[in-house]
């Protein structure tokens, strides 16, 4: 074997055992690499009060609704599932609407109520015209969530 | 191998990169200038997102280059460790500062597009902490080629750190599919073709093929100014053991 083959194997098999020790490596950490947790997972795991993580969905159709002091919005985060109410104090970013993703931080309330500090809207990987969206919509052939 | 062995003489680099040179670096200010003006004028805004989308003619293309330089300086580093290849660590030592200047720019203009759209100049969600260690990678690389008196030993120690951070720009590019992140999934580079309207499409890629030729540009520039170099070194190392 020349010393050019044997570098040639060496470079692989280093590059080869980092890619492996890598994957395990995230596949260990997967849980705590999610940037939020969606409404099923929070039921079915059930997360203990007061314990701080994020919730992510989409806004649920004709949940959203203002308190009467204008800062306080009620509304509910769901993934088509399960659905969770949500309260925040505060103003939301440009893109919160009904059926556009969110990603709220903040904690559960003894019944069950998150209580969000911080609203981020999420916003999914398709761009177009409004036009191209109008049409879209009236033609039936919409796949987005609204 | 043997079109590498061709380039693996200085020589021969500085004469086929010097046609080149001229080609590039007009064919980069042509595309550039009518990417941006197709991007700001031409394309219509978005649905959702309105004008603020236009970011995405700077931050997407930036993205792109700074993950294709880095997989570019792997490979290349990868040459030089292997086969010995003269002007292989050169070129991967010219392209880190490109590179970082791309990272850097499409930082930038993710966090002022973030900002307004999702309501966060920064987040820690798996997109966009992988592609800050891409930043770090690039300054690394480039802090390594600073910390040896020889040039020899500094570009085995570079090459070695830029082949284990290779790991990372499949993390990068996959972080949005295997775990949920608030930065959304690809648009363009996904198996069932682009999720975005070919108005915007095309600029994108126009800004793409700019920036890749401005990168060739620079690289080519900074390649020869590193052959030089490497030419003095010699000549006086020549002249002082006389």
């Amino acid at each position: 074997m020349t010393r050019k083959r044997r570098r040639l194997y060496l470079v692989l098999f280093g590059m080869a055992l980092l890619g492996v020790a890598t994957a395990l490596m995230l596949n260990a950490f997967s849980d705590n690499l999610v940037f939020f947790h969606t409404p099923s997972d929070v039921t079915a795991k059930s997360f203990e009060q007061d314990r701080r993580f994020r919730l992510g969905g989409l806004v649920e159709e004709e949940s959203v609704k203002k308190a009467e002091d204008g800062m306080t919005t009620h509304f509910r985060i769901t993934d088509h599932d399960n659905a969770i109410k949500v309260v925040f104090k505060g103003s939301l970013p440009d893109l919160f609407r009904e059926g556009q993703g969110v990603v709220a931080e903040g904690k559960l309330d003894a019944s069950g109520v998150f209580l969000a500090s911080e609203v981020l809207a999420k916003h999914d990987e398709n761009y177009m015209p409004p036009e191209v969206a109008d049409a879209l919509k009236k033609s039936g052939q919409w796949k987005g969530d609204e | 191998m043997q079109t590498l062995h061709k380039f693996a003489n200085p020589a021969r680099f500085v004469r086929m990169s010097s046609a080149l040179l001229p080609w590039m670096a007009g064919l980069s200010a042509v595309l550039i200038v009518v990417g941006l003006y197709l991007g700001f004028f031409v394309a219509p805004a978005d649905y959702q997102q309105g004008e603020s989308m236009r970011i995405m003619f700077v931050h997407v293309p930036s993205a792109w280059m700074s993950m294709f330089i880095y997989s570019g300086m792997a490979i290349a580093s990868a040459t030089g460790l292997i086969w010995k290849h003269p002007v292989a660590d050169l070129m991967a030592k010219a392209s880190a500062p490109v590179g970082a200047g791309f990272t850097f720019a499409t930082l930038a203009s993710g966090s002022l597009w973030g900002q307004p759209m999702w309501g966060t100049w920064w987040v820690w969600d798996a997109r966009l902490t992988s592609y800050l260690i891409l930043f770090f990678l690039y300054i690394g690389y480039m802090a390594l080629w600073e910390a040896f008196d020889d040039p020899q030993r500094a570009g085995k120690a570079a090459a070695i750190l830029a082949l284990v951070g290779a790991v990372n720009v499949p993390i990068i590019k996959f972080s949005v599919d295997w775990w949920n992140t608030l930065h959304q999934p690809a648009s363009v580079m996904k198996m069932d073709g682009p999720a975005i309207h070919a108005s915007m499409l095309v600029p994108l890629l126009t800004m793409a093929l700019g920036f890749t030729a401005f990168y060739i540009a620079v690289v080519i520039v900074r390649t020869q100014r590193e052959i030089m170099a490497r030419k003095v070194r010699t000549l006086r190392m020549a002249q002082v053991n006389q």
